[in-house]
């Protein structure tokens, strides 16, 4: 298998902050590639360069061949790329449905459509498509609740969802499991595994539950201080000298 | 049905129903009562209800759906009054080129302001459009070239002399009315039952229809895939450009149709009435139809048309009300008592009906967020709740 993404020295800077300093990865298609470092080590930030929400200094991010530096965000989207935010970010006023079902109308139409006269009723296989992703992470008995309303880690299992009926060929997840209580977790892990096998979705996970990124990943990069100081399998990962310094702060 | 849900389709006739019958429900008092000049039944002003509630609606596809609030779309029913009183001038007397001409006119121009206002949000956006329709008052109303197309101050309407290139010349007699293949609009047909009265008016009736058909589009709209993204735009704008979307086309083209909207009563008043003024464009009109749709409730299907009637039944029937017949209503009363009743009430009505607007439009943001339609819901809901508990 080859590379779904290229990540080649990739540097941003925020005033005297040097958040990203000369960053490279590369992500093997069809894997569960996690992201791990102490707080403050970019690894956020680099997600942003990602899905073009920030603009990196210098360096490129490939994708498939397509580079994804200076695209904007829905054109990041419709290339095949989702991201799944770390605060629920959805369509607070809408039904949990209709919050799938925006995902999963731009991945059939594009970047806009002008079906203003055709009813929201007539899209049976759009509706079927959200409700099968909604009952595949369990949320099929709260099709027609308003998304605010619900509890804090099922809107971070909507957020799932509407990237997972994007069929994304590449799957960003920011901390999925965070808030979420032990069972919620280890239910999404199951959600996550199940997907990533029977879909073949490349997917980037950044994490702190270490029980999560273990379980999950087939590979993990190590970030401290806007580097990736190691990039492993994660047997291999669990007893390196430099990622235990880099989590105690370099603490000897 | 029609591509409507069941629901929305009883609720579309339900409106059929009101406005076939508005001219005997809003004259429910008799001619010789004290109480017949709160009729709310004369032509003139049903067709603004109509009109307006076109208007409303318009306005509730850009601010309801996408939460986008402009500040000028006055410009847009000017734009479509001055080219439906030019279609009535040069090409016929008959309003359908006015009307299709007004909303196309306005489109144009709907397009122009709102590409270049939706660069920004927020009071940004709201700004942007009432500086734009201020600037289009502005060369209306003063600027040499433009005013040769509005008259300037002055205004235009319908001369005998008008070429009408469509109509068989005359160059006596009257200045035609606006017709319908021949049906004046200012044509109306009386019934008195006893002591009631009720006219039906054609010009009505066209509006009604025009109203009905642009009730159904905005219903289309608003259920359409293309609805729901402009939900989505005032749920979380960022997030649709995460999930894909280019929110700008969708906000652009909900600008465009409220503008439409707008073009569209603008051409219908001139169509009931053959004259355009540069007032039309005041800043003022664009704030009614902001008023109008809070009161009615944004973002509900209904709530612009109630709000729109009830704005314009307060300026018509509660300005109306003046001190001496103040003193006749509280006449039972002692004098001092009577006096001290007309003093209260007076400054509300008559020329103050503002203030009873402005107060009624405060204990509605406050007290009902979802406006007149919101609250019924919530009550409905609560009445209905209660008595399923009970069984």
């Amino acid at each position: 298998m080859g590379s779904a993404l290229e990540v080649r020295g990739v540097n941003k800077r925020f005033g005297g902050l040097q958040a990203l300093n000369d960053v490279n990865l590369t992500v093997e298609e069809g894997r569960i590639h996690a992201i791990i470092g102490p707080n403050g080590a970019g690894k956020s930030t680099l997600l942003n360069c990602f899905v073009g929400r920030l603009k990196p200094d210098s360096g490129t991010v490939m994708f498939h061949g397509q580079n994804l530096l200076g695209i904007l965000p829905y054109q990041v989207n419709q290339v095949g790329v989702s991201r799944v935010f770390q605060t629920p970010e959805i369509f607070a006023d809408l039904t949990v449905l209709e919050n799938v079902m925006i995902p999963a109308l731009a991945h059939r139409d594009g970047i806009f459509e002008m079906n203003a006269m055709k009813p929201l009723l007539k899209e049976t296989d759009i509706r079927k498509k959200a409700v099968d992703v909604l009952e595949d992470i369990g949320l099929h008995d709260k099709l027609d609740m308003t998304a605010s309303s619900m509890s804090r880690g099922d809107k971070r299992r909507l957020e799932m969802a509407m990237g997972l009926v994007q069929e994304p060929k590449l799957l960003l997840l920011d901390e999925p499991t965070a808030g979420m209580s032990r069972a919620d977790t280890n239910n999404t892990i199951e959600v996550l595994k199940h997907i990533s096998k029977s879909r073949a979705i490349t997917m980037i996970i950044i994490e702190h539950d270490m029980h999560v990124v273990f379980t999950l990943a087939d590979r993990i990069s190590v970030l401290a201080q806007g580097t990736v100081i190691v990039e492993d399998q994660p047997e291999n990962i669990k007893g390196n000298k430099k990622v235990q310094e880099a989590y105690l702060g370099g603490a000897h | 049905m029609f591509g409507l849900s069941r629901g929305d389709l009883l609720l579309w006739l339900f409106v059929l129903l009101l406005v076939l019958a508005a001219p005997i429900l809003l004259n429910p008092f008799p001619e010789s009562s004290a109480l017949a000049q709160f009729n709310g039944g004369y032509p003139d002003l049903m067709q603004r209800f109509l009109i307006f509630g076109i208007f409303a609606i318009g306005f509730n596809i850009l601010f309801g759906l996408t939460g986008y609030l402009s500040f000028g779309h006055a410009a847009f029913l000017g734009a479509g009054s001055y080219a439906a009183v030019w279609m009535l001038k040069l090409l016929t007397i008959n309003v359908i080129p006015a009307i299709i001409v007004s909303t196309l006119v306005a489109g144009i121009l709907s397009l122009i302001i709102g590409y270049i206002s939706l660069r920004r949000s927020g009071i940004y956006f709201s700004i942007l459009t009432l500086a734009f329709a201020q600037m289009s008052f502005a060369a209306a109303a003063s600027v040499g070239f433009v005013t040769q197309f509005t008259g300037g101050e002055t205004g235009l309407q319908t001369a005998l002399n008008d070429p009408r290139i469509l109509d068989t010349a005359s160059t006596t007699g009257n200045i035609p009315a606006p017709s319908l293949f021949g049906l004046e609009m200012r044509d109306s047909f009386q019934w008195s039952v006893g002591d009631w009265l009720w006219t039906f008016n054609a010009g009505y009736y066209v509006c009604g229809f025009v109203m009905m058909v642009a009730f159904y589009i905005a219903i289309r709209i608003t259920r359409s895939p293309f609805g729901m993204m402009l939900k989505a735009v005032k749920s979380n704008n960022e997030r649709l450009s995460y999930t894909g979307i280019n929110p700008k086309p969708y906000t652009l083209a909900a600008f465009v149709i409220s503008g439409m909207y707008a073009g569209l009563a603008g051409g219908l008043m001139v169509a009931m009435d053959p004259l355009a003024g540069v007032e039309r464009m005041q800043w003022t009109a664009s704030g009614e139809v902001v008023l109008m749709t809070i009161l009615g409730g944004v973002g509900t299907l209904i709530g612009p048309i109630f709000g729109a009637g009830l704005i314009k039944y307060f300026e018509n029937i509660f300005s109306k009300i003046n001190e001496s017949l103040l003193h006749q209503w509280f006449a039972f009363l002692p004098d001092g008592v009577e006096d001290f009743f007309v003093a209260v009430i007076y400054p509300f009505v008559g020329k103050g009906w503002h203030l009873t607007l402005g107060l009624s439009f405060m204990l509605v943001v406050i007290f009902l967020p979802g406006g007149m339609v919101g609250g019924l819901t919530s009550l409905y809901r609560r009445i209905f709740k209660k008595s399923k508990q009970a069984n």
